[in-house]
């Protein structure tokens, strides 16, 4: 914990050298002497030659002064050597097959290479002395760190040193020979490296190849990105070097684990390291060490010319102290970028793991489903349910089933297979897919999933060829595609009547508080046009759906709109308590044929209520009533619920206000976030039997009770927007904008989510936007592109290595149109024995994705407390098992983490401050039941910028660039004051503007002549002509079009007021409400491994 | 004889009053021995166009129990200026504006030819009229569009400043706002929930009367009373809008489907406009008027399920006690009539459809709030439009023809008390010394509310002599009865009209022969019949047509003559002469006898015979049939199968039904064309003569008879069959074949074996 506070800044790897001694310093820094922790520091940096002789510091911890300057000395001469290890332990990588021993041998080159880190020696050194010098408040956190760690890493660090190194350096070694070639000295990197990869390539190649990665290319753009921010040069230098290697051999795993940031500390710099060569190793990346070991890794793992690449960026780490030398988002970002954003991605090999989400690259499907609808949290599945105990590591995958696709990828074909309907197998019913064999000459097929034999029909025969393919596969979706649609029959549908175009039904609040803010004229102005829009499937000149329209206070008002009237009829049911709907012919109409009636009503519902003074209002009536009417019609549809207040009228779901805030902290506080009363559930039960989906958007001016009222949106898979004290000059733009885009999306009906699995694993629990009313079958009211389910999964027996895991994902659902399909994605897993295995083949993002909702989820049951004591726990578990079975031995000082889980921490702890679980004195209790209920369907793509919100420098490059400015850390110290910044998480977007921006810069941007005279909190920048105001206009425009939600743009100002709300944004800074840094929360993670491991 | 007839008919005419016995038995052994109770029938509104309101209010005896009106019965002491009081001796003095009275200078209601009186009282603020609209959309499309229409024509005949409303029910039920411009708003209620009142005004908005709006314009409310009510307008206002809202009326949207009935919301709709009217006029005239085309089927008041093949309950199911909703239903019905009742308002239901539409559950609404009950087959009838337009005929002074929110009070002098009333009237149960504990008809009061009453509306009005055997009253004695109406006149003026009236005390012994030539044996028949007829709403059938007929032979063994065990001596006088084959027709009447028809064709029978005047009344019991022919002028003959020949034109009128019936040889020659040919003119004639007559009373009758023209063998000569005393049928033969009359094949007994019977029963001893 006190890791955590403490934490001071870390520099991230990049730096490699301020890194270490940042986290030793860091996390002890806030105890004691920076002595102390330097030393236990330089035992991890130096993994090599640091953790020799650092262990015995370590040990005697006294010596954390003289421990620092050892390591500094150390690390110097060794950061040369280092790099000459990586050399060494590239070629070790590739000739030791083990990747332990191989790491060993790493570790102790980075060790070296840390200090080595002949290239910024300078820094080096004052890591060494840091403890005293200023070298910081970073290096003395570092320091103390160590010196926690300390005292067990220099006694593992001289055992566990070495091999972690090896790994790491494996890693880096690729790498390395790329980044030594850029900025540090690359005479020592990149030779080494070069002269490495080359070496150990071929060695890698041939055992890890197997795994067939083909794209080494894409292993090395990842590295690049560790690598980018420490040393571009190299980086560079290294994907060249190593993605020859990697090519050569890697290619298969090329997603080497990004392994193992070994350095707990110390190792900061070696983490860098490690993560490079992590990467391709996979395995563990000590921190300081790690690079060395990276290398290691490497070797064992055919992966290495992944990390190759990343292996870049080590060589940076090296250098610096600061938290640089931390896993940095960014950097991996960037590295995957850059290794993966070329090529296509191809899905027709089992177990893949799949580019970043923040990658933008293009899929093709050849037999799997596309990342965009299915991410797994690993794509090597451990075989038998212990080994998936032991690791901890979360098996589910994060569900999109209507995601939509970039223009260039074809959209599901959809298959008709006439009146018999979809073929599927008799016994588990899952739908023919790529995997089903045939057999028998093509007479029969056996499933996939179940292995049953079944009989293929006479209509669907047909003959195989010589290799068992059926001749037609490529002729048939079903039989080459991962996803692809179904036209459903008769039997698939309610009551075996094919369903009626679905209805959308606007329900607008026409009390008080809706008049006065101008909402209702607003929206009503906005309709008029909005309803040409409404979503249509494929051609089709005009949507088939149908439009109604009720208006409420605390009694309903109804409006026919046939279009044979000559002006609407309002109807007014007063009787709430049991409701019901007026009128059947008229309230649901097709927009053109009633075009002027509509209008009509839109035109006189403003007049009509412009005097009211009714301030009470009803909710769960309103959403009964469209129900209803959509159960009248016989047809799903959406509700469009456009509400300002509590619901304290005398109704069913009245509501109380009981926002408390004492409860924060407390065993109750859990009550925050669950509904008042049973009834909106009953409701929401009833709206999912229907195909009733609810959108709400709500405009409070104060407590409404999110958390209640949420639930029926939640149940139904609807969305809730919420627009805090709406005022239409503000948030005009921001709601109109939010209400075309939910108007407009598609959607999919009256929904069922089934989630197939082959023998051995099992979906066992769901998170998302639904309902469930068994265990197996995810019902969804409403289903749209932007909603995501999150399925874990579960052993029930042994899975087979061969065979691997498939998943079938069907989704039942009604189109726009009323058509009836089925939607199915199919993706195949590979399994493994081994752990590491298990560890190269995840997805933090996607990890991530699924324990912040399940957190989200475990707040409604469980005090706060306990849910991120749960969160702690479990990541530490997952890390100390990588540690305990698959990082080379090395100083138990040292935190090697896996590389592709190296960010699992910051992103963890992004999640432990998030408002939900960690809230801020500033965020209402409707705010936190507002994310909660949002993070719940999110995809992994919004969680990731959601807890760690992407920070834009708008100066930095040149204006005439017309791509996104590379991204910053979260991290005030990222923030020069004579720049701006763009920041945004999905839901916000500020535009930061330090105090000593050019005058020019402000005049050109915000029109004005002086910094001071930026009016803070603006919302719009003016459109002005001139290129750089046009460039971040432009760029705002761009990210708000990435998002499925407007982001409202707050200009933040320097030391001004509003700049704490931006800082809460800062996600790797300590918070006001008590969240750790990253750097801490680094230390205190590796406290608790450590813990776990003793 | 002549002399009671004149006395019996002058007094109908001045007073609207027949009484049973026009001289009292003096004692109550002695009146419970004249078997015919002491009653009378009263029409309290009688048209009297000779008779001028008083422009000033009723002079009350000043003791509470009493606060009888002064009138021309009352002992004046001019000098003293008192009076009175004839029913509890008070003396009272007279009110200073009588200040110049004298044996000249009398007050009108001390003038003996004002025995009736009207007054009108100026006090309190005149209420406009209120018709609210109760319509069923589940109609099919012609019909919905003739009801419309007729609903449309009748805002032209409203008062311009009455208010109007418009509730439509269906599924679900539909109160209209009428102001609204631009958009039609109305508010919509589940038609299968019962609300009580207080959620009604809630859910209408008419508890706080808006509020906002007060706050906002306070002065306002105080200026139009009735701003709030956006439900109930000025037909001037709004009659544009709501002819335009008429017409735009659709039918039930509601799909109903392949053998169901639409679901019909009737209960929900009159407890909303009861509800309705309640919150906002309580004790103001209004009717509800409720059209509706089908039975309810759901919710409150359902009589039917919506399953076609489970037919509506019939006599059988009712004798069977298999008609699952009534017993729900009537008593949903009873209810929200007891509440329309006390806020003194009025339904009335007109019910189209060939099926049977529930009013016999609903009866009551109208029975026991005075309003109409109107039974047709389409409103796309003559017969709905004709009747629905009558309603609002006016009389000789250019006024509705109707009356609101009345309250009768009847006081009697002391050997008299009150045993109760039968008509379209409940109980404000008012007890008082004046109130006997026998109750017949509705009983325990002496004060009745009629909600809604029109100048033919009658009550039957029981009363018991109380004096004792051995307290005779002197010679020359006289009993006197006050009735006092309250009533809202349709020119929203209250009005009480006053009728006094007195008989003459006799003691049986000594001055039976004067009893029994008093005896009115019209009045008699009814008042006994609308006690046969109360008597059967709630018991067997067969029972009351057993008291009926010991009833008949008391009668006859009192007032007949006769020898002991020898029929053939048995005679009556002329004044019970009819009373028997009253009797007999009623026995045979659609009132008692519930064979060949509806529980709601009862109902609806009952109804307008319990609110009839005596005329009418008698013709609901006996028919009345002339016959037309070249032998003379058209002629009434016998009700009786002899009549019917077949070289005459039979014209009967049941009250309900107008039949013309072409004898045998008639029709062949209307089939030949005679009529056509000139030199057969006066055949011509002959035909058209009961078509005149039958126009004639078609004018003046409410509610429009069924007309019905036929001829020998057709197949609604049923009509007049059925009516006819069956003194020939297929059973005595010795009629066969002969020129006379025509079979009716009927077990039923005729009226000479009816006689025959009861002779020999009226001179046994055994009874």
């Amino acid at each position: 914990m006190n890791v955590n506070q403490s934490v001071p800044p870390v520099p991230s790897f990049g730096q490699p050298q301020p890194v270490y001694p940042g986290y030793h310093q860091s996390s002890y820094g806030g105890q004691s002497g920076s002595t102390a922790p330097t030393i236990p520091y330089g035992a991890y940096n130096g993994p090599v030659p640091g953790y020799q002789q650092t262990p015995p510091q370590g040990m005697s911890r006294a010596p954390p002064s003289s421990g620092a300057p050892p390591a500094s000395t150390a690390q110097a001469p060794c950061g040369q050597a280092a790099y000459g290890q990586f050399g060494q332990g590239d070629i070790q990588n590739g000739p030791s097959s083990t990747v332990q021993m191989q790491r060993l041998p790493g570790s102790q080159p980075f060790g070296s290479p840390l200090a080595p880190v002949g290239n910024q020696p300078a820094v080096l050194q004052p890591y060494g002395p840091p403890p005293t010098s200023a070298q910081v408040t970073a290096q003395l956190s570092g320091m103390q760190i160590s010196g926690a760690v300390a005292p067990a890493p220099p006694s593992s660090g001289l055992g566990y040193g070495p091999p972690t190194s090896l790994a790491s350096a494996s890693g880096s070694f690729p790498n390395s020979g790329l980044y030594g070639s850029y900025p540090q000295g690359q005479a020592s990197p990149l030779s080494q490296a070069q002269g490495h990869p080359g070496i150990q390539t071929p060695q890698r190649s041939a055992p890890s190849q197997a795994s067939g990665f083909t794209p080494p290319a894409s292993g090395g753009p990842r590295l690049p990105s560790m690598t980018g921010p420490l040393l571009p040069g190299q980086s560079f230098g290294g994907p060249s070097v190593s993605q020859p290697n990697h090519v050569s051999s890697p290619p298969p795993q090329a997603l080497p684990p990004g392994t193992q940031m070994t350095g707990p500390l110390g190792p900061l710099p070696p983490m860098h390291s490690p993560q490079q060569p992590g990467y391709q190793p996979q395995q563990n990346g000590s921190f300081g060490p790690a690079r060395g070991p990276q290398p290691n890794y490497g070797s064992p793992y055919p992966a290495a010319p992944t990390f190759g690449s990343q292996s870049g960026p080590q060589p940076l780490p090296p250098k610096r102290l600061d938290p640089d030398a931390i896993p940095s988002p960014i950097q991996v970002i960037e590295d995957d970028r850059n290794n993966r954003g070329t090529e296509p991605f191809v899905t027709g090999v089992r177990g893949q793991v799949p580019p970043l989400v923040t990658t933008n690259f293009l899929v093709k499907d050849q037999g799997n489903a596309s990342p965009r609808y299915i991410r797994c949290t690993s794509y090597n599945i451990p075989c038998t349910s212990d080994m998936a105990k032991q690791a901890q590591v979360p098996l589910a995958a994060v569900i999109k089933p209507l995601a939509s696709l970039p223009p260039e990828e074809a959209s599901p074909y959809v298959v008709d297979h006439g009146e018999s309907g979809p073929l599927r197998c008799n016994r588990c019913k899952a739908y023919m897919c790529p995997f089903m064999q045939f057999i028998e000459g093509g007479r029969r097929f056996q499933c996939c999933f179940c292995s049953c034999i079944n009989d293929v029909p006479p209509q669907y025969f047909q003959h195989l060829d010589h290799t068992g393919k059926r001749v037609d596969a490529y002729d048939r979706p079903e039989l080459s595609l991962g996803s692809y649609e179904f036209l459903a029959t008769v039997d698939y549908c309610k009551n075996n009547k094919f369903p009626s175009p679905p209805a959308f039904i606007f329900m607008i609040d026409v009390s008080y508080n809706a008049i006065r803010t101008g909402l209702v004229r607003l929206l009503c102005e906005e309709l008029k046009s909005l309803l040409d829009f409404l979503p249509r499937e494929g051609g089709a000149e005009e949507s088939a759906i149908r439009v109604g329209f009720v208006t409420y206070n605390k009694v309903l008002h109804f409006y026919n709109v046939k279009s044979s009237l000559a002006q609407p009829q309002m109807m007014v049911v007063s009787d709430v308590a049991d409701m019901f709907v007026p009128l059947l012919d008229g309230f649901l109409v097709n927009v053109n044929e009633s075009r002027a009636v509509i209008t009509s009503l839109l035109d006189q519902i403003p007049e009509m209520f412009a005097d009211t003074r009714e301030t009470e209002t009803v909710f769960v009536p309103v959403i009964q009533a469209g129900m209803e009417a959509l159960k009248a019609a016989e047809c799903a549809g959406k509700l469009f619920l456009f509400h300002t207040s509590l619901p304290i009228a005398e109704a069913p779901g009245k509501l109380k206000n009981r926002d408390d805030r004492k409860l924060i902290n407390t065993d109750k506080e859990k009550t925050l976030f669950q509904p008042q009363t049973g009834a909106y559930q009953t409701l929401a039960k009833e709206c999912v039997a229907q195909g009733c989906c609810v959108d709400l958007f709500l405009f409070p001016n104060q407590y409404v009770d999110v958390a209640t009222l949420s639930v029926v949106p939640q149940l139904t898979g609807g969305s809730v927007y919420k627009y805090a004290c709406f005022q239409v000059e503000n948030d005009q733009e921001r709601f109109l904008s939010d209400l075309r885009r939910d108007v407009q999306k598609v959607v999919g009906f009256d929904a069922v989510m089934r989630v197939r699995t082959s023998t051995g694993i099992r979906a066992v629990d769901f998170f998302g936007a639904f309902y469930m009313s068994n265990t197996t079958d995810v019902e969804l009211a409403g289903l749209d592109g932007d909603k995501t389910v999150t399925v874990e999964f579960k052993h029930d027996d042994r899975l087979n290595e061969e065979s691997g895991a498939l998943l079938q994902c069907a989704l039942l659902y009604t189109s726009c149109a009323g058509q009836r399909r089925l939607r199915i994605h199919n993706l195949a897993l590979n399994c493994c024995t081994q752990l590491a295995d298990l560890y190269r083949n995840c997805e933090t993002d996607t990890l991530i994705n699924y324990m912040a909702k399940f957190a989200y989820r475990g707040v409604l049951n469980s005090p706060v407390k306990a849910v991120r004591d749960t969160l702690i726990t479990q990541c530490a578990q997952i890390l100390a098992c990588y540690r305990k079975n698959c990082a080379s031995p090395s100083s138990a000082g040292q935190l090697i983490l896996p590389e592709c889980m190296k960010l699992l921490p910051v992103y963890l702890n992004c999640v432990l401050k998030s408002d939900v679980l960690q809230p801020g004195a500033e965020i209402t209790t409707d705010d936190r039941a507002y994310v909660r209920q949002l993070v719940t369907s999110m995809d992994v793509a919004e969680t990731n910028v959601f807890f760690y919100p992407r920070l834009l420098p708008l100066t930095k490059s040149p204006i005439e660039s017309t791509t996104e400015p590379p991204a910053v850390r979260a991290s005030e110290e990222r923030l020069s004051n004579g720049d701006m910044y763009l920041l945004e998480n999905g839901l916000n977007l500020f535009l930061w503007v330090g105090a000593s921006v050019q005058q020019g810069v402000v005049q050109s941007l915000f029109s004005v002549s002086s910094f001071s005279q930026i009016t803070s909190g603006l919302s719009v920048l003016p459109v002005l002509d001139n290129p750089l105001s046009k460039k971040v206009r432009g760029l705002i425009d761009s990210l708000r079009a990435q998002r499925s939600r407007y982001m409202k743009l707050i200009v933040v100002k320097q030391e001004d007021k509003l700049e704490m709300l931006f800082k809460h944004f800062l996600v790797e800074d300590k918070s006001l409400s008590g969240g750790a840094s990253y750097v801490d929360f680094l230390c205190h993670m590796h406290k608790e491994i450590r813990q776990l491991l003793s | 004889m002549a002399t009671y007839l004149e006395f019996i008919q002058q007094n109908e005419e001045r007073d609207g009053v027949r009484f049973s016995w026009n001289v009292w038995p003096s004692s109550r052994l002695e009146a419970t021995r004249m078997v015919v109770p002491l009653a009378c029938l009263l029409t309290p509104l009688k048209e009297r166009p000779d008779l001028p309101p008083v422009q000033y209010e009723p002079v009350l005896c000043s003791r509470p129990t009493c606060k009888a009106v002064l009138n021309p019965l009352c002992q004046v002491d001019y000098r003293a200026k008192l009076w009175a009081c004839n029913f509890c001796f008070q003396r009272n003095q007279f009110p200073p504006a009588y200040g110049g009275i004298s044996e000249v200078n009398q007050p009108a209601e001390l003038m003996p030819q004002f025995s009736t009186i009207e007054y009108m009282i100026q006090r309190g603020a005149q209420s406009p009229l209120i018709f609210l609209y109760v319509v069923d959309t589940c109609l099919e499309e012609d019909d919905l569009q003739a009801l419309k229409e007729s609903l449309q024509m009748s805002l032209s005949l409203l008062p311009p400043d009455a208010l109007v409303g418009l509730i439509t029910f269906g599924r679900m039920v539909q109160v209209h706002e009428l102001s609204c411009e631009g958009i039609s708003k109305s508010y919509v209620f589940r038609g299968t929930k019962d609300l009580t009142a207080k959620q009604i005004q809630d859910m209408l908005g008419l508890t706080k009367p808006a509020m906002p709006m007060q706050q906002a314009r306070p002065v306002q409310p105080q200026e139009h009373p009735f701003a709030s009510t956006r439900f109930l307008q000025p037909v001037h206002k709004i009659d544009m809008n709501l002819t335009d809202l008429l017409g735009e009326l659709q039918r039930d949207p509601w799909p109903v489907t392949q053998g169901k009935r639409p679901l019909r919301s009737t209960g929900v709709a009159l407890s909303i406009a009861v509800g309705l009217l309640e919150g906002t006029f309580p004790n103001t005239g209004a009717r509800i008027m409720l059209f509706t085309g089908g039975p309810p089927t759901q919710g409150p008041g359902m009589v039917v399920g919506d399953e076609l093949k489970i037919p509506i309950r019939s006599w059988h199911d009712i004798e069977k006690d298999n008609a699952r909703f009534m017993k729900k239903a009537t008593k949903h019905y009873e209810m929200l009539a007891n509440r329309t009742a006390a806020n003194g308002h009025c339904i009335d239901i007109y019910a189209c459809a060939l099926d049977q539409t529930g009013l016999l559950e609903m009866k009551c609404c109208a029975n026991l709030t005075g309003g109409y009950m109107v039974m047709g087959d389409s409103f796309n009838t003559s017969l709905f439009k004709q009747t629905f337009q009558r309603i609002f005929t006016k009389d000789f002074n250019g006024d509705f023809r109707m009356a609101f929110g009345a309250t009768l009070d009847v006081k009697t002098s002391r050997e008299l008390k009150i045993a109760g009333a039968i008509g379209p009237c409940v109980s404000l149960n008012v007890k008082g010394p004046c109130v006997s504990e026998n109750e017949l008809g509705v009983g325990g009061t002496s004060q009745w509310k009629i909600c809604g009453l029109d100048p033919t509306s009658t009550l039957g009005i029981y009363f018991e002599v109380v004096n004792q055997h051995n307290a005779p009253i002197p010679q020359g004695g006289r009993g006197a009865i006050q009735f006092v109406t309250h009533y809202q006149h349709s020119s929203t003026q209250r009005r009480i009209r006053v009728t006094t009236i007195a008989r003459n005390w006799a003691d049986v012994q000594s001055q039976l022969r004067h009893i029994e030539a008093a005896f009115d044996q019209e009045a008699a028949a009814v008042l006994m019949a609308r006690l046969g007829v109360f008597r059967a709403e709630s018991e067997e059938g067969p029972d009351v047509l057993r008291w009926l007929d010991r009833q008949l032979i008391r009668l006859c063994q009192k007032f007949g003559q006769y020898n002991k065990e020898d029929p053939t001596s048995f005679r009556l006088s002329d004044s019970f002469s009819l009373y028997p084959q009253f009797m007999f027709h009623l026995r045979r009447s659609p009132f008692l006898q519930v064979f060949n028809n509806s529980p709601d064709e009862s109902s609806y029978y009952r109804h307008h015979f319990a609110r009839q005047d005596l005329t009418q009344s008698l013709i609901m019991i006996q028919p009345i049939l002339y016959s037309y022919s070249f032998h003379g002028p058209p002629e009434p003959v016998l009700l009786d199968s002899s009549s019917i020949l077949a070289d005459r034109i039979l014209l009967m009128d049941t009250f309900f039904q107008i039949v013309i019936y072409l004898g045998e040889t008639i029709a062949q020659w209307r089939k030949a064309g005679y009529q056509d040919m000139p030199e057969y003119e006066n055949f011509k004639h002959l035909l058209q003569a009961p078509l005149d007559d039958a126009q004639e009373i078609l004018q003046a009758r409410f509610p429009m008879p069924r007309y019905i023209n036929t001829e020998h063998g057709g197949s609604q000569a049923r009509f007049l069959l059925s009516k006819v005393n069956p003194s020939q049928t297929h059973n005595n033969l010795y009629a066969w074949g002969q020129e006379t009359g025509a079979p009716i094949l009927t077990d039923d007994v005729s009226l000479q074996v009816f006689m025959d019977h009861l002779k020999k029963l009226a001179v046994s001893s055994a009874c």
